[in-house]
């Protein structure tokens, strides 16, 4: 029944298909950008050069494949870790329900590559960890569809490591691949073009990020009020000293959720809280951002929108943050997000970190800082540092056990019992960011002496 | 330890799983709404399809694709449901099996007939559904579905996706929302005008530091209205307020958190619980002043809840009965907690007995109205909104509501001239049966200024439209760029969603999109 679809480029190229694409790419406009060269090159290029790399295949990843897809590109990779779940299809639409369990990258690209034979789809079924500079030197874009901030900061981070920067510290445009990163949370979303070195990268704007809500343990603990504070008391309190399934907590056994519901609602009954829910259980433990089609769709459209402009250079690339929102009307609104000097990733200068009283300030006062500041907002970073008899030195690292064992006595040091000096500089690698990070410290006591 | 089965709550079912991230933002409720709407699809468009997928996948009731063509190459290109498997065939059908893939709940349909030949030969056509969406129409056909709809009072979708532009047009009568969902919600206390049961616990309560910071603001707001006295109720400006703070920053001995939270709250805490004008425009409107038997439910629970505030609750609101987390003990919120729920119990009750007076007035059945509708109703009171839409035609028509876009002889706002310029768009294809710039631009943009600046003369608006923007429409030569569709179709889809569903605010009435620019503009014609 299916025609098969054309394998010669050159035939493909004068499909009629293309028809619309080619008025936009082969035709002069007023308002394109200075250096557009109107011309069959450009369709050429985004069909048989042109390689475009999607980290993700979830509620963005899908629309994203197919925009690109029907934009004219032939060629996309796509990464994703995750399989389907019957919670996806609402939005997911290149998943269906024989495909639960399914790895969503693979699925996704078999969906695009049989719909759309101008395309042809990798799938990756893979962390974006798994692979190094050598892998992502190969795109000449990369767009993110990420649920993960993590993720977000990594690949951010990764872009900004493969940058090359001449002696005089200008940097090589040519080692810049454009980072487009798209983001939504219900009726609200953004798109934004970040061309790492040269415009305000993922680290610059960390702040742009919803804080996350923590109840405080005492209250979980002694005086609860909502539902929600029943659910943590179970789930951080309960669950480890019961242990009802002999196995850590997982979000997605409904039998374990099952537990913490009754529980819950056992505790709220107690103190005669009301609204604990089988759908609030669920929301808290695995923590559920709503999601729907048409923010997805929206988002994925104005990042596809920026790939397009940026690979043929046929419009001017938006400058450089996009919000949407359509709670109340359609409401949109575009800026010019900074570069910050500051920035830890994107500076390429180490970053000051200013100590009061290195006498007082403990090792477990900066790590908390690292955690905390809205600046580095690190999850859980590993310190270390080189002395001034020249050896190298771990301060702190939590991920090994025996390291952290035998570093833990290190925290409750100060700065100065740790014989740490002004001007010392720490290496500090955590999950955010794939290279590590240079802090610089600066002791402000130690001016005041000097004054 | 015994491993319970999950509980068997509705919530396990299977619809709720599949459906529970949009279930969060518009509850069982809407979800139930849309389950039982049908759509109906005019013209198999990039961005049709894209609207209609943003309504299949949540679960649509049904949709209708309306089409009279056969699949071409050229279609393939940008409209992800359709394939090379339906070249030649009809590009309803294709269209109806491919979103119908996407989720089988939805009930598909379709009908292999033109826009043209339905509104001549179909009249009826379109009553059945609950809201049409089309796309690509010539102005003719525009005209004459768009009076149909309006006519049959069936809300109506228009939406463009030209080249790097895009619009939605809505056009409906009367949509009324009860649930608005506000971004930032003011919580509604009654600290000046506490009623009878929150005043005697706020009376008879000792003020510790592990009381919640309502009782500590209390205290302090009475002290405040004694030394101010003439009746005031509240601090209104910033002096006061900061009065306010410093009398309670006084008092506070170190790390009393609710003294802190008081402070803090000194400035959303007052104010709420007094009708807004867009209430009073709603009191005030002749569909809540004249009911009558076709009245829509929304009416009648108006004007009872009009009558509770204006006769039974000294021109309060009826309490919403939410109150904000606040750092305290267990039962001292919780028995605060108590007195506001059950406060907005029994005005709720109160308002619910009104709508079944007039119901019974009305010989309408008792049923109609629900407790549970009433008491969200009441929730929701400070943000029920009414929107009245326009008919399209008007737009077409001389002296029209369109003359505030023009001021000086100059376009008012960026993207005004885009609506005009897309218009031109339609009226083309109706005066010369072609696409513009779809052969040749040069030739075509001669024609498209002609037809433009007639356009504008006979509207009676003094201004002209650059040629610029002009030769970009003509460059474009009728391409629906797929990422543009995409755009406006999730948009619109979201649109169609609010409008089934009641809640959230649709756009009023008309959106537009500039892809060059990243812009966007709502414009009420």
């Amino acid at each position: 029944m299916s025609v098969a679809s054309p394998s010669n480029p050159a035939l493909t190229l004068q499909s009629k298909r293309f028809n619309g694409l080619r008025h936009i790419l082969e035709r002069e406009g007023l308002f394109c950008k200075d250096d557009f060269s109107p011309s069959p090159d450009n369709l050429d290029f985004l069909q048989t050069k042109s390689k475009v790399l999607i980290i993700g295949a979830g509620g963005l990843g899908c629309e994203l494949l197919k925009d690109l897809a029907l934009m004219g590109f032939g060629d996309l990779h796509v990464i994703d870790m995750d399989t389907i779940e019957l919670s996806n299809l609402n939005r997911q639409f290149l998943f269906r329900r024989t495909d639960i369990g399914s790895s969503k990258a693979e699925c996704a690209a078999r969906f695009i590559n049989n719909r759309i034979p101008t395309c042809r789809v990798t799938p990756h079924f893979a962390k974006i960890q798994d692979f190094d500079e050598s892998f992502y030197q190969q795109f000449h874009i990369i767009v993110c569809g990420l649920d993960s901030i993590v993720a977000r900061r990594w690949i951010n981070g990764m872009l900004l490591s493969m940058l090359r920067y001449d002696d005089d510290n200008s940097l090589d445009v040519s080692s810049i691949i454009p980072m487009i990163d798209g983001g939504t949370e219900g009726f609200k979303g953004n798109a934004r073009v970040i061309l790492p070195g040269f415009t305000a990268c993922i680290e610059c704007t960390l702040d742009l990020f919803p804080p996350q809500v923590n109840y405080p343990l005492c209250t979980i603990a002694n005086t609860p009020r909502l539902p929600e504070h029943c659910i943590e008391y179970v789930k951080i309190i309960q669950w480890d000293k019961e242990s009802p399934f002999s196995a850590p907590l997982d979000g997605d056994d409904p039998q374990h959720i099952g537990w913490i519901y009754e529980r819950a609602l056992e505790r709220a009954n107690q103190f005669n809280i009301s609204g604990v829910t089988y759908r609030l259980v669920q929301g808290v433990i695995k923590h559920i951002i709503p999601a729907v089609a048409s923010t997805n769709a929206v988002i994925a459209a104005a990042c596809a929108l920026e790939v397009f402009k940026l690979a043929t250079s046929c419009y001017d690339s938006m400058s450089n943050y996009f919000n949407f929102n359509d709670l109340d009307g359609i409401y949109s609104y575009t800026y010019e997000a900074e570069k910050s000097d500051g920035c830890l990733a994107c500076s390429n200068t180490p970053q000051l970190l200013n100590i009061e009283d290195p006498n007082t300030t403990t090792l477990e006062d900066i790590i908390k800082q690292l955690c905390k500041l809205p600046r580095f907002q690190l999850k859980s970073p590993a310190l270390t540092t080189v002395m001034a008899d020249g050896k190298q030195r771990t301060l702190y690292m939590a991920n090994v056990k025996s390291i952290e064992e035998a570093t833990r006595k290190n925290l409750t040091q100060s700065l100065g019992e740790l014989g740490l000096q002004d001007g010392q500089q720490l290496t500090i690698t955590d999950a955010t960011s794939p290279t590590s990070i240079t802090l610089q410290l600066k002791y402000q006591a130690n001016e005041v002496e000097m004054l | 330890m015994s491993s319970p089965a999950p509980p068997k709550s509705p919530e396990l079912s299977d619809k709720s799983k599949k459906y529970d991230r949009q279930i969060r933002l518009w509850g069982d409720h809407g979800q139930t709404l849309l389950e039982t709407a049908t759509i109906c699809l005019v013209n198999v468009t990039a961005v049709g399809c894209e609207v209609a997928k943003g309504l299949v996948l949540p679960g649509i009731g049904g949709f209708t694709v309306a089409d009279g063509s056969t699949v071409k190459e050229e279609d393939l290109g940008n409209n992800f449901f359709l394939d090379y498997s339906y070249l030649g065939k009809s590009k309803a059908l294709a269209c109806k099996q491919l979103l119908q893939e996407l989720n089988p709940d939805a009930n598909g349909d379709y009908v292999d007939e033109s826009i043209d030949y339905i509104l001549e030969n179909r009249a009826n056509f379109f009553e059945s559904f609950d809201l049409v969406i089309a796309s690509n129409l010539n102005e003719q056909s525009l005209l004459q579905l768009s009076n149909r709809l309006w006519e049959s009072n069936v809300p109506f979708v228009y939406c463009r996706s030209l080249g790097m532009l895009g619009s939605i047009r809505l056009q409906l009568k009367e949509h009324c929302i009860v649930e608005a969902h506000p971004d930032n919600r003011q919580f509604d206390l009654r600290l000046e005008q506490p009623f009878e049961a929150l005043r005697d616990h706020l009376e008879s309560t000792e003020v510790t530091n592990k009381v919640p910071w309502l009782l500590v603001l209390y205290k302090f707001l009475k002290a405040w209205q004694t030394e101010h006295g003439a009746g005031r109720q509240a601090p209104g400006n910033y002096k006061e307020k900061t009065q306010l703070r410093e009398a309670i920053g006084a008092a506070m001995q170190k790390d009393e958190e609710n003294y802190e939270e008081a402070i803090k709250a000194v400035n959303t805490a007052f104010g709420a619980g007094l009708v807004p004008s867009s209430l009073k425009a709603i009191f005030e409107d002749d569909a809540c002043e004249q009911l009558h038997k076709k009245s829509d439910v929304f009416w009648i629970m108006a004007k009872a809840l009009k009558h509770f505030v204006v006769e039974e609750n000294k021109g309060y609101l009826p309490l919403p009965g939410v109150l904000p987390d606040m750092t305290a003990n267990t039962d001292s919120y919780i028995a605060l907690q108590h007195i506001y729920r059950q406060q907005a119990l029994h005005d709720a009750d109160q308002v619910y007995h009104k709508c079944q007076e007039y119901l019974k007035q009305l010989s309408l059945p008792a049923d109609s109205i629900d407790e549970r509708t009433v008491r969200l109703l009441c929730r929701e009171a400070a943000g029920l909104s009414v929107q009245r839409g326009t008919r399209i035609a008007d737009e077409y028509e001389k002296n029209c509501r369109l003359l505030p876009l023009v001021e000086d002889n100059e376009l008012q706002g960026n993207l005004t001239v885009y609506y005009f310029a897309l218009r031109a768009y339609e009226r083309f294809l109706s005066e010369c049966g072609s696409i513009p710039g779809e052969c040749t631009v040069e030739q075509d943009i001669g024609r498209l200024k002609t037809i433009t600046s007639k356009m504008l003369n006979d509207l009676g608006l003094h201004v002209a439209i650059s040629d610029d923007v002009l030769h970009e429409i003509c460059r474009y030569g009728g391409a629906e760029l797929h990422a543009v569709s995409a755009f406006i179709g999730g948009c619109a889809a979201q649109e169609v969603i609010k409008i089934i569903t009641k809640q959230y605010k649709p756009i009023d009435n008309t959106f537009i999109y500039n892809a060059i620019s990243t812009e966007s503009v709502t414009l009420k014609l």
